[in-house]
């Protein structure tokens, strides 16, 4: 584990030698009168998974949908790959906490659906949508709808979505918090699985320690409302032992710990 | 005789006997079983009423679907509802266009709300049956009189439906359509016509009824035609079998016509639910 909030505070905690794939700089937003975040200035390295993490109500989720661009910043700007973000666009795809699925739709509708947004073919479009369809692991699914499927399913098929449109920055919001416990244990597995083979760039929200523990390359702690960051930690977790191995990782349950120890006074 | 010995010692165990068999067969049928049954029912209190007599006005089932199975063979069915569904099929087709289409815009935009909502809302609540003699006034006696009539009564119910619906789309769906791109006219086509679609068809269904209402209404107020005329009719020279025939009929027709656009709305926009 490496604690690298000191440099933050200095250099806006640019990983060395990495790219950066989002800037955010200088970001604040309110919302009336409440200030939901203030003076966020943060790098996102390009191929790795970042979380946001922080108590209920710190504004993590505003500052994913303002990287995504769903919510205008009140000042600062957010650049990806070096472009100011003005609105949604083609490098990011979002995966929504409550799926957002159509309900009216198939699982190959439903994945296929930023393709279609974009006018791209009927064929075209199912056979990419397959092929993402296949690596979430939802084969054999493709005609259900999305009430036939379990909540844990359902996300697959978000995730799917998000694949299909082939952009370079995923943004998940909680993904995982509608699904019940086992699932998430799976899903969190194979989204490994899926962050090593597609070489994306993963914004990630969540409220669950473990879970940040777990997936991310680093995890960025923003304080209670207003929002800023609190701290940024790099679990370095070696990734290639087996899911079960990191579980029981004496460096992931220091992390664990030291975030909770780190959180535990936000928590009323 | 002797039982199979069970593991669980069970010594009342029956082998199924073929009265139960019947039973499990009927119970598959549970929901068709007791609706046929409210119905029947319904015409056994009906048989009994009549016959009481409760009114001199007020026949018996019995006679009455002799009268019906008679008009329905002698074609003064078909005669009447040929005149009656013009004014209703117009007005309905009418209602149905403006109506959505209004709807639509009214929850889109918050001006077309603010201009037009008020309107439907009031004619909502008004007692439409009040203001059929001044339409007759305005327009007369024939078949736009009526449309007007069932327009008047269908349409508000059809906007307000429709609105209501648009303006409720699930907002998470619309994020999902915009955070991938979508332009307006994908939003509103492919996330919130589909995802209000149940309750606009909600608002048909009971925009068809009141139709009915309204084209019943036009030809027993305005000039007896139709099925209108047979209620007026064979009241006028009592024959109460064929009115309560007549009155019995236009339920029947009024009834399937929901009972087909429910179905329609089940095949062509919401597949996920015919599937389950």
């Amino acid at each position: 584990m490496r604690n690298i909030t000191a440099q933050a505070a200095t250099a806006a905690a640019r990983p060395a030698g990495a790219d950066v794939a989002v800037e955010v700089r200088g970001i604040c937003k309110m919302y009336n009168e409440i200030e939901a975040l203030r003076g966020i200035d943060l790098d996102f390295p390009a191929g790795k998974l970042t979380t946001l993490l922080g108590p209920s109500g710190c504004g993590k989720t505003t500052l994913l949908k303002i990287v995504a661009g769903l919510i205008p910043a009140t000042s600062g700007e957010v650049r990806v790959n070096g472009n100011t973000v003005t609105g949604p666009g083609p490098e990011r795809a979002f995966v929504f906490q409550d799926f957002a699925l159509m309900p009216w739709a198939t699982v190959m509708r439903n994945v296929g659906f930023g393709l279609e947004l974009k006018g791209m073919g009927k064929n075209e479009r199912q056979a990419i949508a397959q092929k993402y369809i296949a690596e979430v692991g939802l084969s054999g699914f493709e005609n259900k709808y999305p009430h036939e499927l379990s909540g844990g399913m359902r996300q697959r098929v978000g995730l799917a979505r998000a694949f299909a449109v082939n952009a370079d920055v995923l943004l998940l919001d909680e993904p995982f918090s509608a699904v019940d416990e086992q699932n998430r244990r799976k899903f969190q597995e194979d989204l490994l699985e899926l962050v090593e083979k597609e070489k994306k760039t993963f914004i990630f929200v969540t409220h669950s320690i473990e879970e940040a523990v777990y997936c991310s390359d680093r995890i960025v702690i923003l304080s209670r409302r207003p929002g800023r960051i609190a701290q940024i930690i790099e679990p370095e977790i070696d990734r290639s032992a087996s899911p079960d191995a990191i579980r029981r990782d004496q460096g992931y349950l220091d992390t664990v710990e030291e975030i909770w120890q780190g959180l535990k006074h936000y928590v009323d | 005789m002797s039982f199979p010995v069970q593991a669980n010692g069970s010594s009342r165990a029956v082998p199924p006997s073929e009265a139960s068999f019947v039973w499990r067969k009927l119970s598959e049928h549970r929901t068709a079983l007791w609706r046929t049954a409210s119905i029947g029912l319904f015409f056994l209190v009906w048989e009994i009423a009549g016959r009481i007599p409760i009114s001199f006005a007020f026949p018996t089932f019995l006679e009455t679907l002799r009268a019906f199975v008679t008009m329905t063979l002698d074609g003064s069915f078909v005669a009447a509802y040929a005149e009656t569904l013009q004014p209703l099929v117009i007005g309905i087709a009418i209602s149905a266009v403006i109506g959505i289409g209004l709807g639509i815009v009214m929850g889109l935009s918050r001006f077309a709300e603010w201009l037009a909502a008020p309107v439907f809302i009031v004619l909502q609540a008004a007692p439409m049956a009040a203001l059929i003699p001044l339409i007759t006034f305005v327009y007369g006696i024939g078949l736009v009189s009526k449309t007007l009539a069932v327009i008047m009564l269908a349409l508000p119910v059809i906007v307000l439906n429709g609105y209501k619906a648009v303006r409720n789309a699930n907002p998470s769906l619309v994020a999902m359509c915009y955070s991938f791109q979508g332009n307006w006219w994908q939003r509103i086509t492919k996330i919130i016509i589909p995802d209000a679609s149940p309750v606009i068809f909600a608002g048909l269904r009971l925009g068809l009824a009141a139709g009915f209402i309204g084209v019943i209404l036009a030809e027993l107020l305005i000039t007896p035609t139709g099925i209108g005329d047979l209620i007026t009719y064979h009241r006028s020279v009592a024959d109460y079998p064929e009115m309560y025939a007549a009155v019995v009929s236009i339920i029947l027709v009024s009834t399937l016509t929901l009972a087909a656009l429910e179905a329609f709305e089940l095949r062509v926009l919401r597949p996920e639910k015919r599937k389950s």
